[in-house]
């Protein structure tokens, strides 16, 4: 590699840390043919031309958590903040996947942390910031202090060709959707065809994969019915603070890491116990990384890259699948 | 006294007797049913933290909430229960696989809910 492409990838690296994830959709001006010739036709299938953008997900900030695993408060935050800001575009969005907040037992306290939680918030450069709520957030007040804040708990809406669904499966306290809002995303998909590029975001996942961790949600199944019905679906999810992916049919699922501490690999450790923290790495396992720069250049520490990021026709693949043309 | 009266307040007092221990004796809470456990919720433990059972035997879990609300939920065990607070639901089962089965509480209950769990172990 040349030293100019090395540079050049070590500072598109060095921007990515401290995101959970950050996805960049479909660059068209370097796309192949095929690939032109089906946005082309999804275009005209779905009502709107998809066009490239990037969007960042962020996860389990946990404002207000204050303890061994990590002493260190919002910081890991405001360093993904401040990440998001030195990328060299600005994202389209942001997506929070819940857990803004760590919960309190005093209304007034929880709603502080609320506060700081939009206080750091409101400094990132983005075009639009969505939310949905974690337990930690809504499981007390049945999504009382997030409605104040932030509107509705589920809802959707279009960006760019692509569908985005915020589905709520923590304010009914229980790790479920709940009938009335399987019925919403039945009717809320319904307009479009099989085709369309559907971006799902929640907190807890929606399929199976630790219960015993409370990993799961217990009507997701219902859900996945629904969206198998759709040939590009992605849904990306916090609150198991570790990077998964699962793969099942049609769908996609994505969780993220935390930027407040990690919960270890559910197959290799009997316990769910938070990550301990490591004040010679203390964003180790969360959204984030280290870098030294040194007369050799850029040195990565502790790459736990929790970047999953796309270009070209690797992004086309994470929201599509040729053959659903 | 006769001795007849004498009998008939010697079988009083048996019976009095026989009725008291009776009486005093612990009963399961389901006469002649599956054996009764009791669990009690409270943030953020159950107790006991760990039952045993026996495989195939049918067993009656009497779960009772002393503060908020609990979920009592075991995928591999098909449980799937709400404690509402300060009172107590009833969940049979008949375990059929031998193993160590994880039930959590699945009903949000605060900062440590997270960690709210027991064992069942099936021999």
């Amino acid at each position: 590699m040349k030293e100019h492409d090395r540079r050049s990838f070590l500072k598109i690296a060095g921007a990515s840390i401290g995101i959970g994830a950050l996805y960049k959709v479909l660059p068209v001006a370097a796309m192949s043919g095929s690939a032109g010739e089906m946005l082309g036709e999804l275009g005209r299938k779905n009502g709107e031309k998809m066009t490239p953008f990037t969007f960042v997900q962020m996860s389990d900030t946990h404002v207000g958590f204050n303890g061994p695993p990590n002493p260190l408060g919002t910081k890991a935050f405001e360093a993904a903040v401040a990440t998001v800001n030195s990328l060299p575009q600005a994202p389209d969005l942001v997506l929070f996947t819940g857990d803004l907040t760590h919960d309190s037992e005093n209304k007034d306290e929880h709603a502080g942390r609320m506060k700081l939680f939009r206080d750091i918030s409101k400094n990132i450069k983005a075009g639009k910031i969505v939310y949905v709520p974690g337990e930690h957030d809504a499981g007390l007040d049945g999504g009382a202090l997030f409605r104040d804040n932030f509107g509705e708990t589920h809802y959707s809406f279009d960006h760019r060709g692509v569908h985005f669904v915020a589905l709520d499966n923590v304010s009914r306290a229980k790790p479920e959707v709940g009938k009335e809002q399987l019925a919403w995303l039945e009717k809320d998909l319904a307009r479009f065809p099989k085709t369309a590029p559907i971006v799902v975001f929640t907190h807890r996942p929606l399929f199976d994969l630790k219960p015993e961790w409370e990993w799961f949600t217990s009507d997701g199944d219902d859900v996945m019915n629904i969206l198998h019905r759709y040939d590009n679906v992605t849904v990306l999810y916090g609150h198991i603070h570790r990077d998964d992916e699962h793969e099942e049919g049609n769908i996609h699922h994505f969780g993220a890491k935390s930027l407040i501490f990690g919960f270890p690999d559910p197959q290799k450790s009997a316990m769910k116990k938070p990550m301990p923290f490591d004040k010679d790495h203390p964003f180790q396992n969360l959204g984030i990384r280290s870098l030294d720069v040194t007369g050799a250049g850029v040195q990565p520490h502790e790459v736990e890259l929790t970047m999953r990021e796309f270009s070209g026709m690797n992004g086309i693949h994470q929201l599509l699948k040729e053959q659903s043309i | 006294m006769s001795r007849e009266k004498l009998a008939v307040s010697a079988a009083m007092g048996m019976l009095v007797l026989f009725l008291t221990l009776a009486m005093s004796k612990p009963q399961p809470a389901h006469a002649e049913g599956p054996r009764v456990i009791d669990i009690t919720a409270k943030r953020f433990a159950f107790a006991p933290s760990s039952v045993s059972l026996k495989k195939g035997e049918t067993v009656t879990l009497r779960i009772h909430s002393e503060d908020v609300t609990h979920g009592f939920f075991s995928r591999q065990l098909k449980i799937d229960e709400t404690v509402e607070a300060g009172k107590t639901a009833e969940v049979t089962l008949t375990p059929q696989t031998a193993g160590t089965f994880t039930t959590i509480c699945d009903h949000f209950c605060g900062a440590g809910h997270g960690n709210m769990s027991m064992t069942f172990v099936v021999e």
